[in-house]
């Protein structure tokens, strides 16, 4: 044979290209099965961990947003603050506080709650006296404004709440919660029964029949604000409820006091949700931080199995290292085989602990009756985490690989 | 560059030596010049130490000369960076050593082939041209057998077929027969006579003088320096 025509760059078709170099770093993992499983194992852990860690963190807040949003982190309470030392209320909450407040932004609805002590005993649905009828629990009365009931989103069982007419006109009409409904045994409202509270009637327009704040009005008479002003002595609202959009507990704080009384706004009780992002993350910031940082070391110690596992081939193999160089590889192609070798442990290791996470969070939420919520985003960027870590975790063998001397390899035999 | 009978050289060594720095300077190769033309069946001997691995590095392009000019198939090296050297070495060279170096999880068609895995031979031509050098060392038969199957004659002729697969323009082969018995070192020996009747370049280094007495030109090394017997 005779030397064939001299090419300075060789084409494509010739070349040692990349797609050459994956076959021969295939091969190369191939022909070390134990290895390529032990260490591929050390990167799964590590991945696995961490998709279990992120995947179980997004169920997981999925699972409270559903449970919590709706009512702890939109419901909130203003109230007069007492005087530490004297115990007197100083400033009481203005009248039509619930207006004031509705215009901020932030507020879904407003309404007044408040609790007027009448002599319970006069409270009954029939002007009736019967000596031998046992004391009953009589029910509570409570004075509200007509948007109290969207802001405690309660549901009507029976008939109507109070409406702006109600209020503004101090109507003797009453509103019942479900349960003192029950005591006073007023089962329906179409036919305009009443209740005396003391000697005065009152017109039942509705039943509650269930709230999700401000419990305390389903065991209530309820009346209107104006109406317990002038007929029951109520001298100023209790307390203002308010219902937020999510996260603008610290906005509306910042200026409900100011829209309450100019002068003097900084003399409320106002108890109103935190940031919503805080909420959330506060139930998995503790489990998360210590479960990725338990997968992020899985995932050193992985990176730096396959370090060493392929150190310890890079010795090993010197004669093929020398035989390659001989055949005219570069220092380059000899690193990048090694690390695409390790790319690909890392890549193996990435999707079969992306695969085992996913199922573990399949697992964990089905144990727990939760809806499994996994971002396929994450499996994908899993993979690459994996590629990644083998890449990196090559790069020390590759350059030993690359600096081994291929005379003094060739000449140590097979 | 034309050799003095007009041809051009595979191989051009022009006052060539090599240092090797340490607490005594080391003379490895001494002012050695040499031309092997086209076809040419070179010998070199020298006891050890004398600096033919040395010589044999270099020409191999795995060392440097420390001063002195190197041609291989018309080109100076001297100002090649690696990768260039790299290419030329997978273009024009083919390595024989003393220990095989087979890939043991390879079949013999395969490691045949990985001998011009960088080579700049047509990938389409590939599989062809194995199949020819394998009938050449007359290792057809055992084409699907692994290394380990092999007798280590078999061994050094498949290792011959995988220089020789990508047409190099020399052979360079390092103690062929060192691992071998007296007669499958014949046998590799033969191989190297009918591949040079049939025109390959062949340059043998080996400590053996029965060896070396094979080659049409023989060449000893003495402490650095080459000269033509």
């Amino acid at each position: 044979m005779t030397a064939g025509p001299k090419r300075a760059r060789p084409s494509r078709r010739e070349r040692f290209t990349g797609g050459d170099l994956l076959g021969e770093a295939v091969r190369g993992l191939a022909g070390r099965p134990g290895r390529l499983v032990l260490t591929a194992l050390a990167v799964m852990l590590g991945i696995g961990s961490l998709v279990v860690t992120i995947g179980f963190a997004q169920t997981g807040s999925r699972q409270v947003e559903a449970t919590f949003d709706s009512v702890a982190a939109t419901q909130g309470m203003i109230s007069e603050r007492a005087d530490p030392l004297t115990g007197d209320k100083p400033l009481p909450l203005p009248w039509d506080a619930a207006e004031r407040v509705a215009r901020l932004n932030g507020v879904v609805a407003a309404g007044t709650l408040s609790e007027i002590e009448v002599d319970t005993k006069r409270i009954s649905a029939a002007p009736v006296f019967d000596p031998e009828a046992p004391p009953v629990a009589a029910p509570a009365v409570m004075a509200v404004t007509p948007d109290t009931l969207a802001t405690v989103e309660g549901v009507m069982a029976e008939g109507v709440f109070f409406s702006g007419f109600h209020e503004a006109t101090a109507q003797r009409v009453a509103v019942l919660g479900r349960d003192a409904a029950a005591t006073l045994g007023v089962v329906r409202v179409s036919d305009q029964p009443s209740v005396f509270i003391g000697d005065v009637s009152y017109t039942v327009i509705g039943i509650i029949g269930s709230v999700k704040a401000g419990h305390g009005l389903l065991g209530a008479v309820v009346v209107p604000q104006s109406t317990a002003r002038r007929l029951l002595g109520l001298a100023a609202p209790d307390e203002l409820r308010l219902r937020l959009e999510v996260g603008a507990g610290p906005m509306v704080a910042a200026q409900a006091g100011p829209a309450l009384n100019p002068n003097s706004p900084n003399d409320y009780d106002i108890a109103l949700p935190g940031p919503a992002s805080d909420f959330r993350k506060s139930l998995t910031r503790d489990v998360n931080s210590l479960f990725v940082v338990l997968g992020l070391v899985a995932l050193a110690i992985g990176a730096l199995s396959i370090a060493v596992v392929t150190s310890l081939s890079v010795m090993e193999r010197r004669g093929e290292i020398g035989l390659r160089r001989a055949l005219g590889a570069t220092q380059r192609s000899v690193a990048a085989q090694f690390v695409a070798e390790t790319s690909i442990v890392g890549l193996l290791g990435g999707l079969i602990g992306a695969a085992a996470g996913v199922l573990g969070v399949v697992g964990i939420s089905a144990a727990r009756e939760w809806t499994p919520v996994v971002d396929l985003r994450l499996v994908a960027a899993a993979a690459l985490v994996g590629v990644v870590t083998g890449a990196v975790a090559g790069l020390a063998p590759a350059v030993r690989a690359a600096r081994v001397e291929p005379a003094t390899a060739l000449q140590e035999g097979t | 560059m034309t050799g003095v009978d007009g041809i051009e050289p595979v191989i051009a060594l022009e006052g060539v030596s090599r240092t090797f720095a340490g607490a005594v300077k080391v003379f490895a190769l001494r002012d050695v010049s040499m031309r092997v033309a086209p076809g040419d069946y070179v010998s070199i001997t020298g006891p050890s130490g004398s600096g033919k691995s040395t010589l044999l590095n270099v020409l191999g392009l795995l060392d440097r000369p420390t001063i002195g000019i190197y041609r291989l198939a018309g080109v100076d090296t001297g100002p090649l960076g690696d990768t260039a050297r790299a290419r030329l070495r997978a273009a024009e060279l083919g390595f024989v050593f003393q220990g095989f170096h087979l890939m043991a999880k390879r079949t013999v068609f395969e490691n045949v082939l990985l001998g011009m895995a960088y080579a700049p031979v047509p990938k389409a031509e590939r599989q062809e041209r194995v199949a020819a050098v394998l009938e050449q060392v007359s290792m057809t038969h055992r084409a699907a057998f692994f290394p380990a199957t092999l007798s280590g004659g078999e061994r050094q002729r498949v290792a011959v077929a995988r220089a020789l697969a990508k047409g190099p323009a020399v052979l360079l082969a390092d103690e062929p027969t060192g691992n071998l018995d007296a007669q499958t070192s014949g046998e590799v020996l033969d191989l190297f006579g009918e591949l040079n009747a049939a025109g390959q370049t062949v340059l043998v280094v080996t400590h053996d003088p029965l060896i070396a007495g094979r080659a049409a030109r023989r060449m000893a090394m003495t402490d650095g320096r080459l000269e033509e017997r």
